[in-house]
């Protein structure tokens, strides 16, 4: 009781000297938990956005993570259909996820012979119902999807579909499909021009069911043909209407990426064979099923002795791992630094009050105060600044957050093509602060620890006599 | 001297060593003080007199020689264990008053009640009695740096009594104070110490006070060089 008050007091005695601790602690909270709010969103984001792409759990056939890209259509999955059911009705993961469907990977070349442009490109084939709705979770309700103006693959006519800005601009749509930074005249001349007969050929493989498209529609909607290998290795057109230029943020990919409906992707890699999937892509409601979803579908597969395997979101995106864990390291970082001041700071007040107060030291000494009861004093008095610095700056971040989220500012986040408005997380970060003010608090009470017990140990004799 | 005294010195030194220089402060000192009177310790400025007080006081250890208080053989206790034994039994007065400055005149003199974890109201009622003894019941509620040096130190004395100690010292409590002043001040100290029945030991150079003393212990250069006893 008799501590406690002092202990107010005192910070009250030296207003000047405690504002400036206080303030120090408040910036320095301040600074990490904007920050960590800051990474938090990234995290979020960043999560939203690959779950929206591709998911949380992948299936393939065993092998195909290592070696299929090379082969798609060697590492198919039979039969997926009945895979599909299985996972769709099973009793433990029907209220766990959102989306269940399969989808084609492969690779060919995209020609557009208008512009006498070719390209070898990389399909994914998907359900467009279930790309679209992949593309609207948003367990963090950070409605990324009207944020990025994520377009709707067109859900009735399998010959649409999107590709990347940079393979538009490669096989010169730019006109068409209104793509930026485009000076399509910009191309130096090739020799490829001599065999423009030759790549009309190409035409001639196209099955007659693709050939009938009406020609005004194709005035407006540009077509491309897109050749590849079957399974069967024999060589396979069909025509593709192109909705739409998109970016996924990656230079590599958007120069190379064509999204097409999942038939007319099986079309291409199977020709007339048997219809497979690739890959069986699974989006949960929640990011953190993915263990007990993960091992309720690998259970069924060994039940069902399938040949297939797993992998999930950070399998399959090593970036967003790696990613991840620099903003982690970049967080622990500051968190250092800031700490180090906090102790800094706090040490620094402390000893000066105990310089100040060495007779007040002594003689409470000699009235009887053990030498604990001169530690527990100074730490409480260094613990004071700290609780009150921590929590004065949790409140100015949690302003300044707000602040910031409406200030309009933006900025360009990995694995983005263009800027997004800078925001930072405020909901769902009650851990965090909590952590930061723990954080704060400890380091204070440590810090306050180093003078108090300096001025415990001091001789009464010399503390008295010291005016 | 009918009763036991308080404090035996037997052949107490105590040496200051500043680096390669030794200082002695107090040279082979015997002495015993006498219960429930008021000594006092006369000798001139850095004739040892805060020394021996300090001794006294359980504040410091000596060089050489054994030192009992209160029927206790200082030498081999721990610090917590003297802690408790002043906080029980020694009462100090200050040159500098030395008064708590963030605490008003009334927790002043209840800080020691709380160190012996006696009950708010109890703490009150003596603070309160106390004060009112040494004539401040009505700046209970002053912060130290409101009251006037005569005013500090009478809260100093009701800090040091209200505990009711064995034994009170003061090392020359009239020093920072003008006459007038500390003439009252050892007023004050006698009748209060008379009132309590503690045993009191005071330190001055300045012989004028020594009217009221009833044992004076006259040092010089460290060495006890006259115990005069009055009365008693
Ligand atoms: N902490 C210390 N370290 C070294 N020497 C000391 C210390 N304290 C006192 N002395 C020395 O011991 C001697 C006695 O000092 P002491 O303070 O006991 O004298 P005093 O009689 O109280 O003097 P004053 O009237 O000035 O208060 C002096 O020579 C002093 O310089
Ligand atoms: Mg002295």
């Amino acid at each position: 009781m008799n501590i406690l008050k002092i202990a107010v007091r005192n910070i009250q005695r030296n207003v000047r000297r405690s504002l400036m601790t206080i303030l120090a602690i408040a910036v320095g909270t301040m600074a990490m938990l904007i920050f960590g709010e800051y990474v938090a969103q990234v995290f979020v984001s960043m999560e939203t956005q690959n779950v929206s792409r591709s998911g949380h759990i992948s299936v393939f056939r065993t092998g195909y993570f290592k070696y299929g890209s090379g082969n798609p259509a060697a590492y198919g999955i039979h039969d997926y259909q009945t895979f599909l059911k299985l996972i769709a009705e099973d009793s433990i993961l029907k209220p766990l996820i959102n989306v269940v469907t399969p989808t084609i990977s492969l690779f060919g070349i995209a020609g557009n012979f208008d512009a006498d442009a070719s390209k070898t490109f990389f399909g994914l084939g998907v359900v467009p119902a279930d790309f679209n709705r992949m593309h609207l979770w948003d367990e963090h309700h950070l409605k990324l999807a009207a944020k990025l103006h994520i377009n709707k693959l067109n859900e009735q006519d399998e010959t649409h579909g999107f590709i990347g800005v940079g393979l538009g601009r490669i096989l010169g749509l730019c006109e068409p499909l209104n793509i930026p930074d485009c000076d399509k005249k910009q191309s130096p001349e090739t020799t490829q021009k001599s065999t423009i007969q030759d790549k009309r050929d190409f035409s001639s493989l196209e099955e007659k069911s693709n050939q009938i498209t009406p020609e005004s529609e194709g005035n407006t909607v540009p077509r491309l043909d897109l050749l590849a290998a079957t399974a069967a290795s024999a060589p396979n057109v069909v025509s593709f209407y192109v909705d739409k230029a998109v970016t996924q943020g990656v230079k590599e990919f958007d120069d190379s990426i064509i999204i097409m409906n999942f038939k007319l992707a099986q079309k291409l890699l199977y020709g007339r064979g048997e219809k497979q999937a690739v890959a069986i892509v699974i989006q949960l409601n929640k990011t953190e099923d993915i263990p007990i979803a993960r091992a309720r579908i690998d259970k069924l597969i060994k039940e069902q002795g399938l040949d297939l395997e797993t992998k999930e979101l950070t399998e399959l995106q090593p970036f967003y791992t790696q990613a991840m864990k620099m903003f982690a390291a970049i967080f622990s970082f500051i968190s250092a630094v800031i700490g180090v001041i906090v102790l800094f700071t706090i040490i620094n007040t402390m000893s000066m009050s105990v310089m100040e107060r060495t007779q007040e030291i002594g003689t409470l000494r000699a009235m009887g105060v053990k030498r604990k009861g001169i530690v527990v004093q100074f730490i409480l008095e260094g613990a004071l600044l700290g609780f009150i610095g921590a929590t004065l700056g949790l409140i100015f971040g949690s302003i300044l957050a707000q602040i910031i989220n409406h200030s309009g500012l933006t900025w360009l986040p990995p694995g983005q093509a263009s800027s997004i408005p800078l925001k930072v997380l405020t909901s769902g970060v009650s851990e965090l602060m909590f952590d930061i003010w723990i954080i704060i608090s400890v380091i204070s009470t440590i810090a306050a620890w180093v003078p108090a017990r300096r001025a415990a140990k001091m001789k009464i004799v010399d503390a008295l006599g010291h005016v | 001297m009918s009763e036991e005294p308080v404090v035996i010195f037997k052949s107490v030194s105590k040496i200051y060593q500043m680096g390669e220089v030794s200082i002695p402060a107090l040279n082979n000192v015997s002495l015993s003080i006498p219960k429930r009177r008021f000594s006092m310790v006369l000798g001139p400025s850095g004739s040892g007199k805060t020394t021996l007080l300090n001794l006294i006081g359980c504040l410091d250890q000596p060089t050489n020689g054994t030192i009992e208080i209160c029927g206790e053989k200082i030498a081999a206790i721990s610090d917590d264990m003297m802690s408790d034994f002043r906080a029980q039994n020694i009462g100090f007065i200050f040159q500098n008053f030395n008064l708590i400055p963030v605490l008003t005149a009334f927790e002043n003199v209840e800080y020691p009640l709380t160190l012996l974890g006696m009950s708010p109201s109890i703490r009150r009622e003596k603070s309160l009695s106390i004060l009112e003894s040494v004539g401040l019941k009505d700046h209970a509620r002053h912060r130290p740096n409101q009251l006037s040096g005569g005013q500090k130190q009478r809260v100093a004395i009701a800090r040091a009594l209200v505990k009711g100690p064995m034994l009170v010292l003061a090392d020359e409590p009239t020093a920072n104070l003008d006459s007038k002043t500390g003439a009252s001040i050892i007023d004050l100290m006698y009748t209060i110490q008379e009132q309590y029945g503690a045993t009191f030991v005071f330190s001055t150079h300045d012989p004028q006070l020594i009217s009221h003393a009833q044992d004076v212990f006259s040092i010089r250069d460290g060495e006890l060089i006259e115990h005069h006893t009055e009365r008693g």
